[in-house]
C-alpha cells in the first residue's frame, strides 16, 4: 500500500485538474480571452492525460495479480457502527478515495484520451460561440466528475460523479438555452436520468445494508462472509436497482428517450458525453460491480435481454432519421446495448473492450459530423447534404473509417470488440447471436445510408441563405456576426485543421484500435478485476473452450459478410437507385410511419407518464393542496382579520361627539355588569 | 337631616343632564358647558359621601376637583379659541380630522 510508485500515489491529481481550470471558468472566464481559455482548459485535461498515461505505464510494470492502487484523501462519512439486515455488526464508511486497477486504467485512458482529441476540436467548432468560457468550464467540470467516477473506490464516490456527471450532461445539452427544445431537452435528460439514479441510490442503501460495505474491493468478501448463495434474491435486487441505474445514465430500453433528444447540445457535447464517455458509465458501472451481478443469474438474464432488445430496437428507428445526428444517437443507444449484451453474458472485459472502441470510432463519428454540420453552415439534414465528399475530402475520409469501423469490417476496431461480443453470446445463447447479427446488418446498412446521402452524390444543400440556416441546433443565435455567416456559405467548405487534427488521430486509433484485443490480450489485461467473480463467466468460458475453433471463425465470417451485406444494400439503395427507398417506405406504409416516429415511444411515455404526471399535479397539487389548502389558509386568515378590522374601523369616525358616546356606552356596559354582578 | 340617598338622585340628575348634553350639543361651548356638570355630579356624590361616613377625605377630593375643573376650562376654551381661529367654526361635527 505505501510507497506507491509516483503516478499510482498521484491518481487523485487526475479528476483534480480539471476541476481547478472548471473553477477559474466559472468564476472567472468572463474576464478571459478565448485563447487563455483554449489553453488552460485543453492543457488541463492534457496533464490529466499525461497523468493516467504515467499510471497505466506503472501499473502494467507490476505483476498481474497486484494490479490495483488506492489512496485515501479523507474520511467522508466517518465510521458509524450499525447491524446489517441479518444482525451481524458491521462498521460503515465512506471515504474520500480513489483507486486504480486495470478498468479504471482503460477508463480514465480513454476518458482523458479522447477527452482531450475533443477539447481540442472544441476550440475550433466553439471558437465563434457565445460563453465560449462558460462551454469549457462545463466541459472541464465533465471531465472532473467522470474522472471521479471511474476513479472511485467506494459506490458513494462513484455516485458523486454519477451525479456530477449527470448535471454537466444537462448543463451542456441545454447549453443553447434560449432555444426551448434545447432547454426542454436538457430537462428531459436530466428527468430519465434520475428515474434510473433513484434505482442506483437504492441498490447502493441496500447494498450497505447487506454487505456492511461500500468499497468495491471488499464488496466481494463480503459476499462470500455473508454466506449469500447464487442466485439469492437480496443480491438479485440489488443488482437489478444497479442495473435501473445503468439504463437510465447509459439509455438502454425503457429510460432510452433522452439520449436522441440530447443531440440538441453543441457536437462535441454529443461526441464526448453522449457517445464516448458518460453513456458508458452504467457498462463501467455494471462490470465494476461484476462480484454482485454474478451471484445474481436472473440479473444477468435481465442485462443481457435488454442489452440484445435494445441494440436491435434502437438501430431500427435508425434506419430512418434523417437528422445526422439523429442516426448517430440511436447508433449509440444500440452500440450500448451490445455492451450490455456482454456484460450481461458475463463477457464484461468484451463489453468494456466494446466500450473503448466504440469511443474512439463513435468519438469520430460525431466529431466528423459536427464538422459537416460545421461545413454546410449548421444544416443537420442528410436531404439537404450530399455530395460533401468534393467539399470536405479530409471529413469524408476520417467519417469513412469511422464508418467502416462501427460496421465490424476487419481489420478496424470495431470488428474486434464487437466480433467479440458475438462469440461470447453465441456461447450464451444463439438468440443472442443472431439478433446481435440482425443489429449488425442493420447498423452497417444505416452508417452506409448515412455515408451515401452525406457525401455521395450532389450537393442538395442549394445556395444557403444565412439566416434561414440558423434555426437548427448547431447555429446558435449567441454567435457574433462574423461566426458562421461570415465564411459565405454559399458552398460547403472543409473544417480548419484544428477541428481535423483530433478526426484523424481518432481515425487512426478507431483503425488500429482492435489489435490490442488480438490474443485475448485485452482480456488478461482486466481479467484481475473480474477475477474471484467465480460463476457466471468462468461457465461461459468453459463452454467458450468446448466449442469449435471452426465455429469461431465460422461466425466471424457470417458477422463480416453481413456488414458487407449491409454496405451493399446501402449502396444499392441510395447511390445507384436514390429513388428506390421513398417507394420502399411508401409500400411499408404504417410500418415505415412508426420507425420514423420513433415506434410513437414518445408519445406513449407522454401519455403514460408525463400527462397525468402534469395533469395529477395540476388539478390535485396545484389546484387542490396548493392552491385549495395552503394558498386558501393564508388568504383566509387575512381576510378574516380584514373583516373584523373593517367593522371596528368605523367606530374611529373622527365625530368627537361619538367617542363621547362610546366612552358613555362603555361606562355603562361596565356599571351594567357590575350591578348584574353584585357589586364587590 | 337629608338622607343621603336625596343627593345622589340629584348627582344622578345633573350626570345624566351633563352626559346627554355631551352626545347631543353640537356646540363645543356647551359640550365644555355639559363636562363642567358631570364633574359637578360627581362633587356632590363626593361631598355626600363625606358628610355620610364623617370623613374629610372626600371634601379634599371634591375641592381638587373643582381645582382640576378650573384648569381644564381654561385649556378648552383655549383650545376651542385657537381652533375658531382656525376653522371659523364651534361645532363639534366638523372637528372630525381625528381618524383613521
Amino acid at each position: 500500500m505505501n510507497a506507491q510508485p509516483y503516478f499510482l500515489e498521484h491518481i487523485w491529481l487526475i479528476p483534480l485538474f480539471p476541476l481547478a481550470t472548471a473553477a477559474v471558468m466559472l468564476f472567472y472566464g468572463r474576464r478571459l480571452s478565448n485563447q487563455i481559455v483554449s489553453w488552460l482548459c485543453s492543457g488541463s485535461v492534457f496533464l490529466s492525460f499525461i497523468f493516467s498515461v504515467g499510471a497505466f505505464f506503472q501499473l502494467i510494470a507490476k505483476p498481474s495479480g497486484e494490479r490495483i492502487a488506492t489512496k485515501v484523501l479523507f474520511e467522508w462519512i466517518p465510521a458509524v457502527t450499525y447491524h446489517l439486515l441479518d444482525g451481524r455488526i458491521a462498521k460503515f464508511i465512506a471515504e474520500w478515495g480513489f483507486q486504480i486497477d486495470p478498468l479504471s486504467c482503460v477508463m480514465i485512458l480513454i476518458v482523458t484520451g479522447v477527452g482531450f482529441l475533443i477539447h481540442i476540436y472544441s476550440t475550433g467548432y466553439m471558437a465563434h460561440e457565445g460563453g465560449y468560457y462558460r462551454f469549457f468550464g462545463y466541459l472541464n467540470l465533465f471531465m472532473f466528475s467522470m474522472l471521479m467516477l471511474v476513479l472511485a473506490n467506494n459506490l458513494l464516490v462513484l455516485f458523486v460523479g454519477w451525479e456530477g456527471v449527470g448535471t454537466c450532461s444537462y448543463l451542456l445539452i441545454g447549453f443553447y438555452f434560449h432555444k426551448k427544445s434545447a432547454s426542454d431537452a436538457g430537462k428531459k435528460a436530466f428527468i430519465v436520468n434520475r428515474v434510473g439514479d433513484a434505482g442506483f441510490l437504492l441498490g447502493i442503501f441496500l447494498t450497505s445494508a447487506l454487505l456492511g460495505t461500500v468499497r468495491f474491493v471488499e464488496i466481494g468478501p463480503a459476499l462470500a462472509a455473508g454466506g449469500f448463495a447464487i442466485g439469492d434474491p437480496r443480491i438479485t435486487a440489488i443488482a437489478l436497482l444497479f442495473f435501473v441505474g445503468a439504463t437510465g445514465k447509459s439509455a438502454q430500453i425503457p429510460l432510452y428517450v433522452w439520449l436522441p433528444d440530447a443531440m440538441e447540445g453543441p457536437t462535441p457535447v454529443s461526441a464526448l458525453i453522449h457517445a464516448a464517455t458518460m453513456v458508458t458509465a452504467g457498462v463501467y458501472m455494471v462490470a465494476r460491480s461484476s462480484a454482485i451481478f454474478d451471484r445474481a443469474p436472473m440479473a444477468m438474464t435481465v442485462v443481457a435481454i435488454i442489452g440484445t432488445l435494445t441494440a436491435l430496437f434502437a438501430a431500427t428507428i435508425g434506419i430512418a432519421q434523417t437528422d445526422i445526428k439523429k442516426v448517430l444517437a440511436y447508433s449509440t443507444v444500440s452500440q450500448l446495448g451490445y455492451m450490455f449484451m456482454a456484460c450481461g453474458v458475463g463477457a464484461f472485459s468484451a463489453g468494456i473492450f466494446h466500450l473503448m472502441t466504440h469511443a474512439f470510432f463513435k468519438g469520430l463519428l460525431f466529431l466528423a459530423a459536427g464538422s459537416v454540420i460545421h461545413g454546410v453552415g449548421g444544416e443537420q439534414d442528410m436531404r439537404k447534404m450530399g455530395g460533401l465528399r468534393q467539399y470536405m475530402p479530409v471529413t469524408f475520409a476520417t467519417m469513412g473509417i469511422g464508418t467502416l469501423a462501427i460496421a465490424g469490417i476487419p481489420p478496424l476496431a470495431g470488428f474486434w470488440s464487437k466480433d467479440e461480443i458475438l462469440w461470447k453470446a453465441f456461447n450464451a445463447g444463439w438468440v443472442y447471436w443472431l439478433i446481435g447479427v440482425m443489429t449488425a446488418l442493420i447498423t452497417s446498412f444505416y452508417m452506409f445510408r448515412l455515408m451515401y446521402m452525406t457525401f455521395g452524390g450532389e450537393y442538395r444543400g442549394g445556395p444557403a441563405v444565412p439566416d434561414a440556416k440558423h434555426e437548427s441546433a448547431d447555429a446558435p443565435a449567441l454567435h457574433d456576426k462574423r461566426g458562421h455567416d461570415g465564411h459565405g456559405h454559399g458552398e460547403p467548405h472543409e473544417s480548419s485543421w484544428v477541428m481535423l487534427g483530433p478526426l484523424v488521430v481518432l481515425a487512426i486509433l478507431s483503425f488500429v484500435g482492435g489489435l490490442v484485443g488480438i490474443g485475448g490480450r485485452f482480456e488478461h489485461f482486466l481479467a484481475p478485476v473480474f477475477q474471484g467473480t467465480a460463476a457466471a463467466e468462468l461457465a461461459y468460458q468453459t463452454a467458450g473452450e468446448a466449442a469449435s475453433h471452426t465455429t469461431e471463425y465460422l461466425l466471424m465470417g457470417v458477422s463480416v459478410s453481413v456488414a458487407f451485406l449491409g454496405w451493399l444494400l446501402a449502396y444499392l439503395l441510395y447511390s445507384r437507385r436514390p429513388e428506390l427507398p421513398a417507394r420502399i417506405a411508401h409500400s411499408l406504409g404504417g410500418l415505415y410511419e412508426a420507425v420514423v416516429h420513433k415506434y410513437y415511444i414518445d408519445e406513449l411515455y407522454a401519455a403514460l407518464f408525463v400527462k397525468p404526471l402534469i395533469d395529477g399535479s395540476t388539478t390535485i397539487l396545484w389546484h387542490g393542496v396548493d392552491q385549495g389548502v395552503i394558498d386558501a389558509a393564508v388568504n383566509d386568515t387575512a381576510s378574516a382579520a380584514n373583516h373584523v378590522s373593517d367593522a371596528a374601523r368605523h367606530m374611529q369616525s373622527g365625530n368627537l361627539r361619538s367617542y363621547a358616546g362610546w366612552i358613555a356606552a362603555g361606562g355603562a356596559a361596565v356599571i351594567a355588569y357590575m350591578v348584574w354582578m353584585g357589586v364587590r | 337631616m337629608v338622607p343621603v340617598d336625596h343627593y345622589l338622585w340629584l348627582s344622578l340628575a345633573l350626570f345624566t343632564i351633563g352626559v346627554i348634553g355631551v352626545l347631543t350639543r353640537r356646540n363645543v361651548i356647551i359640550i365644555l358647558m355639559s363636562i363642567e356638570l358631570i364633574l359637578n355630579a360627581v362633587n356632590i356624590n363626593l361631598v355626600a359621601f363625606s358628610h355620610m361616613f364623617g370623613s374629610v377625605d372626600g371634601q379634599v377630593f371634591a375641592i381638587f376637583i373643582i381645582t382640576d375643573a378650573a384648569a381644564e376650562a381654561a385649556v378648552g376654551l383655549g383650545i376651542i379659541l385657537a381652533f375658531f381661529r382656525n376653522r371659523e367654526t364651534l361645532l363639534a361635527d366638523e372637528m372630525d380630522m381625528l381618524k383613521w
